[in-house]
C-alpha cells in the first residue's frame, strides 16, 4: 500500500499548492540557469554565425566586441594576398539608438562587406540577403521590422529586405545587417552645419599656419569635401575578417600575419574566449551565483516543507512504529513525498517555463543538458530535503501515540 | 484463567521515573498472569500506573526491573528487550486506545489491511483478512469510509479489527470506551470477550468503566502502582461486615 500517494490524496488541494510554490521557485531556478545559456550564446552568436577563421583587430586591442578597434578599410586587400587565405572582407559592429514610430530603437549595427559578403550565411526567416550595395537592410525580428518597412538611420533611408530570427547582440539587442559602406556612413554622418564648420577649420589652419600660402593648391583644396583630399583619413572599420583556404592551419597564416606591426590576429576560439572571460564575465558569474543561491534556497524551502509535512504526520507515524511498522516504511513515505513534490514541481516548472520565457527580454535558452543537470539536481535536493522530515519522524515514539 | 502456559506473565515489575528527590514510583513488584482467551480488565483512579503496565506489556515503555513473558517467552528482562520488540509488537500485539487514532487518509478497509502488509502479508491477502475482520465485527458495509465519515463507536471497531489483523496472541487496551456512549462502550467490551473467547487472543483492558464489568473473565485494580484482585464486594456490605 503506498502511503505516500494516499496521504497527498487526501490532502490535495494543499499538496497542489505546495507543489505550485515549489514549481515556480524551480521556474526561477530554471529560468536563471537559461538566461545564463542565452548570455553565453548571445555573446558568442555572431562569432560563432560569420564563419571566419581569423580576426584581425587594431594593433594591441582585443576588439571589436571587448574593445574599439579601428583598422583600415584596405586591409582586407593586404590580407587577400597572405598565403593561405581564401578570402578577407572587412567587418563593422556598432550600436545605435534611433526613434523609431515613437518608440527607442536600439540595434547592433553590422557591416558585411559587399559584394563577397551578402548575408548568405545569416538564418534568414523571411526575405532575402542583401541585393544592392546601398539602401537595403537585414534586420533580427527582435527590433520589430517587417519586410518593406523603412528606416531612416543618418541621412539615407533603409529598407528591411530580410528577417533574422535569434541574432542578437551581447547587450541582448537585435543585430541588423548593412554593406560595410552604409554601416560607416550610419557611424559617422555628420549634420551639413557640422561638415562646413570641420571644412572652415581646416581652411582656417592652413591659412594659420602659413602653408596655405606656401601651398596655394592646398588652400584652394582645404574646403573640399574630405574623401577628395587625399591627406584627410578615410573612415576605418572594426576588423577584417579571414577565412583560410581548405587544409591550411589558421594558426599559420595568424602567425604570418601577427608579424605585421599595425594590427593583432584572433582565431575565432580566441575570440570567444574574449567575449567569455571578458565583456560578459562578471554578468555570468553574477547570474551562476545568483542561480547556485537559488538552488540553496530552493532545498531549504523544500526542506522546510517536508518538515512541516512530517510533523503534521507525528501521531500517524508514532502509531506505524506502535504497530511494528519497520523503519524503511515511514523512511519511504517521506522520501517519496519529497520526491514527488520535487518531481511535480520540476515538470510544472518546465511546462510553465515553456510558455512564459519566450516573453523575456532577453533570450532563455534551456539545453536538454541543462534540464537533465536541473532534474538531477531536483532529485538530490528532494533526498537531501527529506532528511530533516526523516530525522525528526525517527526520533518519534511510539508511545506518543498515547498522549 | 484458562490453557497451560500463560499469554501474558509479569515478574515483579517495577516503573520508576525520575530520580533522588523527584524519583516516582509508577508501578511497584506487579506480577500478574493471564491465560490465552482470556479477557481482563484493569480498574484503578488516574495516575495508577494501569498505563504503565500496559504500555510495559505492550513493549512500549520498558519497566525499570522485572521481567515480562508473552507466551512463555521472556521478552523483557527489566529495561533490556530479549527480543526485537518491534518485530515483536508487529506479530504479536494488538492495541486498542481511547481514542481510535485510524490513520485520516486511509479508508477503514486500508487501515486494517496495512496492519497486515506491514507484517509482510501480500496485499491481497491483507485485504481479504481485513474485509473479513471487518465484517465479523460488525461493520463491513463502511469499509470504504475514511475515519472522519464514521462514528465513534464504528472508528473503535475498526480499531479492534486492526489490532486483530495480524492475529496477535495479546490484544491490549487502553479505556477503549472512554470516547463512547454506554451503549457503545458496552458493545466494544463485548467485542472483546468476542474476541479472547473466539480468537483465543489474551485481552488486557485498561478501564474507569464499571458498567459493563460482567463481561470480563477476571478483573484487576491498580492503586499506587501496587496490583491487586479487584475488591466487588459493595461499600455497604464492608460497611455492614465491620
Amino acid at each position: 500500500m503506498n502511503l505516500a500517494v494516499r496521504d497527498i490524496k487526501h490532502n490535495l488541494a494543499r499538496f497542489s499548492l505546495t507543489t505550485v510554490g515549489i514549481g515556480m521557485l524551480l521556474m526561477i531556478v530554471m529560468g536563471m540557469g537559461g538566461i545564463y545559456r542565452g548570455l553565453i550564446e548571445d555573446a558568442i552568436l555572431l562569432v560563432n554565425r560569420i564563419d571566419a577563421d581569423l580576426w584581425v583587430v587594431q594593433y594591441g586591442t582585443r576588439g571589436p566586441f571587448a574593445e574599439i578597434s579601428r583598422v583600415p578599410r584596405n586591409l582586407e586587400n593586404r590580407l587577400r594576398a597572405v598565403p593561405g587565405v581564401q578570402s578577407a572582407r572587412s567587418f563593422v559592429s556598432h550600436t545605435v539608438q534611433r526613434d523609431h514610430g515613437g518608440k527607442p530603437l536600439r540595434m547592433v549595427v553590422n557591416g558585411l562587406s559587399w559584394p563577397d559578403d551578402k548575408g548568405e550565411w545569416l538564418p534568414l526567416v523571411v526575405g532575402r540577403p542583401l541585393g544592392s550595395a546601398h539602401y537595403e537592410m537585414i534586420a533580427d525580428r527582435l527590433l520589430g521590422l517587417r519586410i518593406g518597412d523603412s528606416l531612416k538611420l543618418g541621412k539615407d533611408r533603409f529598407t528591411v529586405v530580410g528577417i533574422t530570427q535569434g541574432m542578437i547582440g551581447q547587450g541582448g539587442d537585435g543585430l541588423a545587417f548593412f554593406t560595410v559602406s552604409d554601416a560607416l556612413s550610419i557611424q559617422f554622418d555628420s549634420s551639413p552645419e557640422s561638415i562646413r564648420l570641420e571644412r572652415a577649420a581646416r581652411k582656417a589652419r592652413a591659412f594659420r599656419d602659413d602653408i596655405g600660402n606656401i601651398q596655394p593648391s592646398l588652400m584652394a583644396k582645404a574646403d573640399l569635401p574630405s574623401q577628395k583630399l587625399p591627406a584627410v583619413p578615410r573612415a576605418m572599420i572594426s576588423a577584417a575578417l579571414v577565412k583560410v583556404g581548405p587544409g591550411v592551419d589558421p594558426a599559420v597564416v595568424s602567425a604570418r600575419i601577427s608579424g605585421w606591426r599595425d594590427v593583432s590576429v584572433h582565431t575565432a576560439d580566441q575570440q570567444r574566449e574574449l567575449l567569455l572571460k571578458g565583456t560578459v564575465d562578471k554578468a555570468r558569474r553574477q547570474i551562476g551565483l545568483f542561480t547556485a543561491l537559488l538552488v540553496l534556497i530552493s532545498a531549504i524551502i523544500m526542506s522546510l516543507i517536508i518538515y512541516t509535512l512530517t510533523l503534521d504526520k507525528t501521531r500517524d507515524i508514532a502509531l506505524l512504529k506502535l504497530m511494528g511498522a519497520r523503519n524503511s516504511v515511514i523512511l519511504s513515505l517521506i522520501l517519496q513525498q519529497a520526491i514527488i513534490l520535487g518531481g511535480l514541481g520540476y515538470l510544472l516548472a518546465f511546462y510553465v517555463g515553456q510558455w512564459i520565457f519566450p516573453y523575456f527580454p532577453r533570450r532563455v535558452i534551456i539545453m536538454h543538458e541543462d534540464l537533465f543537470r536541473l532534474g538531477l539536481i531536483v532529485i538530490v535536493i528532494s533526498v537531501l530535503s527529506s532528511l530533516l522530515g526523516i530525522w525528526k519522524a525517527m526520533k518519534i515514539q511510539p508511545n506518543e501515540v498515547l498522549s | 484463567m484458562t490453557g497451560a502456559s500463560p499469554a501474558i506473565e509479569t515478574r515483579s515489575l517495577t516503573k520508576v521515573y525520575g530520580s533522588g528527590n523527584t524519583e516516582v514510583v509508577a508501578m511497584s513488584d506487579v506480577s500478574l498472569s493471564i491465560g490465552k482467551g482470556e479477557v481482563v480488565a484493569l480498574l484503578g483512579p488516574s495516575g495508577a500506573g494501569k498505563s504503565t503496565l500496559l504500555t510495559a506489556i505492550g513493549l512500549i515503555n520498558p519497566p525499570t526491573s522485572g521481567s515480562i513473558l508473552i507466551g512463555g517467552l521472556a521478552v523483557m528482562e527489566g529495561p533490556a528487550a530479549l527480543v526485537d520488540v518491534r518485530a515483536f509488537r508487529r506479530r504479536q500485539i494488538g492495541y486498542v486506545f481511547q481514542k481510535a487514532n485510524l490513520i485520516p487518509f486511509l479508508t477503514a478497509l486500508e487501515n486494517v489491511q496495512l496492519a497486515s502488509e506491514i507484517n509482510d502479508v501480500s496485499p491481497r491477502e491483507a485485504r481479504n483478512r481485513a474485509l473479513e475482520l471487518l465484517e465479523y465485527l460488525g461493520v463491513g458495509d463502511r469499509v470504504k469510509n475514511l475515519p472522519h465519515m464514521l462514528s465513534g463507536g464504528q472508528q473503535q471497531r475498526v480499531a479492534v479489527a486492526r489490532a486483530l489483523a495480524n492475529s496477535p496472541s495479546v490484544v491490549l487496551a487502553d479505556e477503549p470506551t472512554a470516547a463512547l456512549d454506554s451503549v457503545r462502550g458496552r458493545q466494544v467490551m463485548e467485542l472483546f470477550r468476542k474476541v479472547a473467547h473466539e480468537k483465543g487472543a489474551a485481552v488486557l483492558v485498561v478501564t474507569h468503566d464499571q458498567r459493563a464489568l460482567d463481561v470480563f473473565d477476571e478483573i484487576l485494580e491498580m492503586e499506587d502502582g501496587i496490583l491487586r484482585a479487584h475488591d466487588q464486594t459493595p461499600p455497604d456490605a464492608n460497611g455492614s461486615e465491620s
